[in-house]
């Protein structure tokens, strides 16, 4: 194990970077795939699915990342973060609405207020290819139109040539044009394709600043896989053994299930510990996973199921 | 970067901090109403999951099933089974005299000889096939039948005992037909009656690992299920009966230790196949010196998991774990030592600790049990016994707080550090979840005390280099070697040990050598 | 230089007679016992003595053959396929010898005895030609439905104790121990107690033929002697039995031998009465004395 972790404030060289990440412990494939599978087993019942539940409408990034969003999709998103269930006022609101830069303006104003906050895509997502000063310049314009968090993409090209330092440069350069907002550096594990390299990302966005460490756009399959999470929730708890640090984690794309959601937050406490189980070190990146959830807290509640024209689409 | 420790977003902080209102206007006034179900860096607890007892339906007493029927014992006498959870008698159960095995050799007799042996291979298999199928059809009643009886968790007879044993049945079936392709000659012929004796800890599974490949080749079987645990096996001569298998092909003759001695010494069998402890096998490798039967044994082991340095960390810890915790390590393969190298050897041993905690012990039934209960009352003495030497030894003991019920026999997952190769816990096969931590220097080293045992039967090794996991794995002596992974199992793959772990494979090609001339 | 010859007639040469010894890790040692015992040919007349191995001479056998264990196990099997078949070439070059030798032995005609001699060389070109075969008959790769690579392959199963057959000391012999050593096993062997010279004879072909010391040993002596203490001792892995049939006063020695080797579970040939040690052995005499290992590997990037 890393007994060092990167320091963010050096600018480290490739080969430094390249000894670092690659003299991390390897994942075995199907031993990391096996165990997030046993997880998968684990059976959460009343009173422990109610809580968690709540806790997982908390959790969730409610977003919209689509080239058709207008400020009239962004306002309905946001309505629906505030109050998931108009018809329940026990039901908790999303962490937050995750939208493109150029309508973070017309989300910071729906949300104001609720406690909600509102994340950007940032950095020319979803394919990260385009020069550092536009990646900059769309981080700037997102925390100067209220953003509150930045989720940008890693140049997923240079790492898989090797170029650590290009992403940590860029990492370190957009955490620097975040000011107070939040970072969540999002790897695409699905282009990464190996788990090794998924666990080698993670540490180098923790190292170069990043607050949250997020698995995909959302635009690339597969997404949030389950040996994906565990490997990065690896990741965190380890970087804070070696660091002091407390790095959140954000899968997003594929949970869609409210028994995907209770998964993730089984495999959060049993692989990063009880600490992530909280906003403010896991979010979840949804969209359609909302509404399962509130369907599930009414079947919870209620004792019968639930149907989907008894919760609002927005 | 900023020095906290704990980031969070600006609204977070008052939220996850205060547990109540948001912000100035909380306009959606739902802040205060969250508070009951706020877990903010708390455990999600799981709230039991028992599986349901219902689809069990237990009888008061169960007889031997001979020639097809389940009838009184003539010996006239039972015994008790009792699940280990709780002590609660299950049932009463038939102990099988002389008069009874000698029926029931009789009976597998006639069935090889009128009936079975005679059977185109394509139609035994077809038995054989209906056999996997109405196990996967009563799936859940046998794998609580059997957490019931043995006290494993439900999670294992859910997802491996039952469907492997199932998977062994099908797995054969498709050789009833193809025997001349088993390497054993081109017109090979059964064996005859077999005698076969199960343990305890798998007691379905190893019923189909004894039972499907004698009954494909063509043999006729009679089986006494351990004395803990007769139930799954009288259930699967109801699967039997179900399949309209002819009478006589299986019978179940269940009972104790005298028992099964005059099974395996009866003169009516051709052959004999036994899985449990060494001390037994050698017992009946003597008995049968001279007689010209034939013998397989699958006995103890005392198998060492190697972790090199270069490991994968994590599925290491995954690997030792569930090497030596799966089934509360009453497992012959089991990796109950761990040869770390020494370079990795603390951090190791942290990561494990860690992992260990998250063990869950407790109600079998319960889905979310990862450790259930020690079998009987006499294996509990005999871990505690063993357990008991390692502290007395100098080794020292640790447990993960772990709370065990007041009834029914328990022990904690344990693991021994300061452990050295003259340490019973590290010669002894223990079989419970006690896991003994020994350390090495060089490749050499990590083979020279794998191999220093009387065992054989199972190894495990860690590695992300391949070359280094091929030389350990060759030098291995060991009838089972696990690299980057550990209890693996599947009908297809051959299973046994070298020196005293036994002789003879349980398990594909190699398996059907034992039922076959 | 016949100017100092006194008489024209020769004097009748005196034969160099051989010492007949044991064969322990690659020396010729004498029974460290000091015993010796007559051997006759089949009509009766002395031959020669014999060795009369010891239980310590057994001991040191096995001590012999473990330590060589490793190292012949260690060869490739295209190796041992050339040593054993060096060792046929060597006998070829000494059939005259062996010819001889087993006539006496056995009473059977030079022609008759010519075939046998025939028949032991090829045994060793049959099982050198095994070598590098019968992994691959006897293993494979086992399709388990997991990711996973699996295989199983043969692995010779350590220290193998060999009882020769009695009535068959040259053929016999040879048709026990190189099915033993080909697959990488150490033997120590137990000569025909009636017949032990082709075995002796045969120990001095394998200590030319790049077998390295240890892998075989050869004793001569007593069945009924050295047998128990080799079914029972503990870092014997195997026992071949065929010899253990017709042992004069050593009642059920085969059933006596098997129950002892029962102590440490060892892997027992039991003898066949009715073998023809002619026919074709197939893969009969490899198959008992090896270890199947199966080895898993997980399958993933």
């Amino acid at each position: 194990m890393p007994q060092t972790a990167i320091a963010a404030e050096q600018a480290p060289t490739n080969r430094a970077l390249r000894e670092f990440l690659h003299g991390l412990p390897g994942v075995d494939d199907v031993g990391a795939r096996e165990r997030a599978a046993g997880l998968a087993t684990r059976s959460v019942k009343t009173t422990a699915k109610a809580a968690a539940l709540d806790l997982a409408v908390r959790m969730v990034d409610l977003t919209t990342l689509e080239g058709a969003d207008t400020p009239g999709k962004v306002r309905a998103l946001a309505a629906k973060a505030r109050r998931p269930d108009p018809d329940d006022p026990d039901a908790p609101a999303a962490a937050a609405v995750c939208v493109y830069s150029d309508l973070v303006g017309v989300a910071a104003e729906a949300v104001r207020g609720s406690g909600v906050g509102v994340a950007s895509v940032a950095t020319a997502f979803p394919s990260g290819r385009a020069p550092l000063e536009a990646k900059l310049a769309d981080t700037r314009r997102a925390v100067a139109d209220g953003a509150t968090e930045i989720d940008m993409v890693i140049d997923r090209g240079a790492f898989l040539a090797g170029d650590y330092r290009k992403v940590h440069e860029e990492i370190t350069a957009v955490r620097e044009a975040c000011g107070g907002a939040h970072l969540k550096v999002i790897l695409e594990t699905g282009e990464l394709a190996t788990l090794d390299n998924v666990r080698r990302a993670s540490w180098l966005a923790m190292g170069a600043g990043a607050d949250f460490i997020k698995t995909s756009t959302g635009k690339v399959a597969p997404a949030a896989t389950p040996p994906v999470v565990l490997v990065m929730l690896e990741a965190v708890r380890d970087n804070l053994a070696a660091t002091g640090r407390a790095v959140g984690v954000k899968p997003a794309g594929g949970i869609r299930t409210a028994k995907d959601a209770i998964r993730n937050l089984v495999m959060v406490q049993e692989v990063a510990g009880p600490r992530w189980l909280d906003p403010a070190l896991f979010r979840i990146g949804a969209s359609s996973l909302l509404n399962d959830l509130l369907m599930q807290r009414a079947k919870q509640r209620t004792g019968a199921y639930a149907g989907p024209d008894y919760f609002t689409i927005d | 970067m900023s020095s906290e420790d704990r980031p969070r977003a600006p609204e977070e902080q008052a939220a996850g901090a205060g547990g109540g209102e948001v912000g100035g206007e909380a306009a959606d006034g739902h802040g205060t109403s969250r508070k009951g179900s706020r877990l903010d860096g708390q455990p999600l607890e799981y709230a039991p999951a028992p599986e349901s007892r219902s689809v069990v339906r237990l009888r008061e007493a169960y007889d031997p099933f001979i020639d097809g029927e389940f009838a009184p014992a003539k010996s006239g006498e039972h015994l008790t089974t009792a699940n280990p959870a709780d002590e609660e008698p299950l049932a009463q159960v038939a102990v099988c005299g002389e008069a009874d095995v000698d029926r029931a050799v009789a009976a597998a007799r006639r069935a090889y000889d009128t009936v079975w042996r005679d059977l185109p291979g394509a139609e035994r298999g077809k038995y054989l096939f209906r056999i996997a199928r109405v196990l996967q059809e009563r799936a859940r009643e046998t794998a609580v039948l059997e957490t019931l009886d043995n006290g494993k968790p439900i999670k294992e007879t859910r997802d491996f005992d039952v469907p492997m044993a199932a998977a062994h049945f099908f797995y054969h079936a498709g050789w009833a037909d193809k025997l001349a392709y088993a390497g054993m000659g081109s017109d090979p012929r059964p064996v005859g009656v077999c005698a076969q004796v199960v343990p305890w800890n798998f007691p379905l599974l190893m019923l189909a690992w004894k039972i499907a490949p004698a009954l494909a080749a063509g043999n006729t079987a009679v089986l006494k299920p351990a004395e803990t645990t007769p139930l799954s096996a009288l259930l699967f001569a109801e699967v039997c009966q179900e399949a309209g298998l002819p009478p006589g092909v299986v019978n179940i003759v269940p009972g104790d230790g005298e028992t099964g001695r005059l099974l395996v010494s009866h003169p009516g069998a051709d052959k004999v196949a036994f899985t449990g402890s060494t001390e037994v096998g050698r017992g009946i490798a003597r008995t049968l010196a001279g007689t010209g039967k034939r013998l397989t044994l699958e006995l103890g082991g005392k198998g060492a998991n190697i972790v090199y340095d270069d490991a994968a960390l994590d599925q290491a810890v995954e690997g030792v774990v569930n090497g030596v915790f799966f089934n509360q390590g009453h497992v012959c393969c089991a990796g109950s030592r761990l040869l770390v190298q020494e370079s990795v050897a603390e951090e190791f041993l942290e990561r494990l600790r860690a992992r260990m905690a998250l063990l869950r012990l407790g109600d079998p039934l319960d889905k979310n049990t990862d450790i259930g209960a020690v079998n009987s009352a006499a294996q509990l003495e005999r871990i505690r016994a063993l357990a008991e030497t390692g502290r007395a030894e100098g080794a020292e003991a640790w447990s993960p707080p772990c709370p065990l019920p007041e009834r029914g026999h328990w022990f904690p997952p344990t693991v021994f550090t300061g452990v050295t190769q003259a340490h019973r816990v590290a010669r002894e096969e223990i079989f419970g979840p006690v896991l003994s931590v020994l350390t090495f220097r060089t490749p050499e080293e990590a083979v020279a005390k794998a191999n220093n045992t009387p065992y054989g039967l199972s190894a495990g090794v860690w590695t992300e280099k391949g070359s280094r996991m091929l030389w350990t794995a060759e030098r291995l002596r060991a009838g089972v070697v696990w690299s980057n992974t550990f209890n693996r199992f599947d009908p297809a793959s051959p299973f046994g040990g070298y020196k005293e772990s036994g002789y003879g494979r349980e398990g594909g090609r190699h398996g059907l050598e034992a039922y076959l001339v | 230089m016949s100017e100092h010859r006194h008489d024209g007639a020769a004097a009748p040469r005196v034969a160099v007679r051989k010492t007949h010894k044991l064969y322990i890790g690659g020396a010729f040692p004498r029974s460290e016992s000091g015993r010796s015992y007559p051997v006759a040919s089949a009509d009766g007349e002395h031959l020669a003595n014999a060795g009369m191995a010891s239980r310590k001479d057994a001991r040191d056998a096995v001590a012999a053959a473990r330590k060589a264990f490793p190292g012949w196990a260690g060869r490739t099997a295209y190796n041992r396929g050339q040593v054993l078949y060096r060792a046929a070439e060597m006998m070829e070059g000494r059939r005259a010898q062996f010819a001889a030798e087993l006539s006496a032995a056995t009473g059977a005609g030079r022609p008759e005895a010519e075939r046998e001699v025939s028949a032991a060389i090829d045994r060793w070109v049959y099982y050198a030609g095994w070598t590098d075969k019968a992994a691959q008959v006897l293993g494979g790769t086992n399709p388990v439905s997991g990711p996973y690579d699996n295989r199983s392959a043969p692995e010779p199963t350590g220290v193998v104790a060999v009882l020769a057959p009695q009535d068959a000391p040259l053929l016999g012999l040879v048709s026990v121990l190189a099915p033993v050593v080909a697959m990488g096993n150490t033997a120590v062997l137990v000569a025909s107690e009636r017949a032990p010279l082709p075995a002796v004879a045969l120990a001095e072909v394998l200590a030319t033929s790049d077998l390295p010391g240890g892998v075989a040993n050869i004793l001569t002596g007593r069945t009924a002697e050295l047998a128990p203490p080799l079914a029972a001792h503990a870092d014997v892995n195997a026992l071949d039995l065929a010899g253990a049939l017709d042992v004069a006063g050593a009642g059920d020695l085969a059933a006596d031998l098997e129950e002892a080797a029962a102590e440490t579970l060892k892997r027992v040939l039991r003898p066949d009465p009715a073998v023809e040690w002619e026919a074709d052995p197939g893969l009969g005499r490899i198959r008992p004395f090896l270890e199947t290992k199966t080895v898993w590997h997980p399958v993933g990037t």
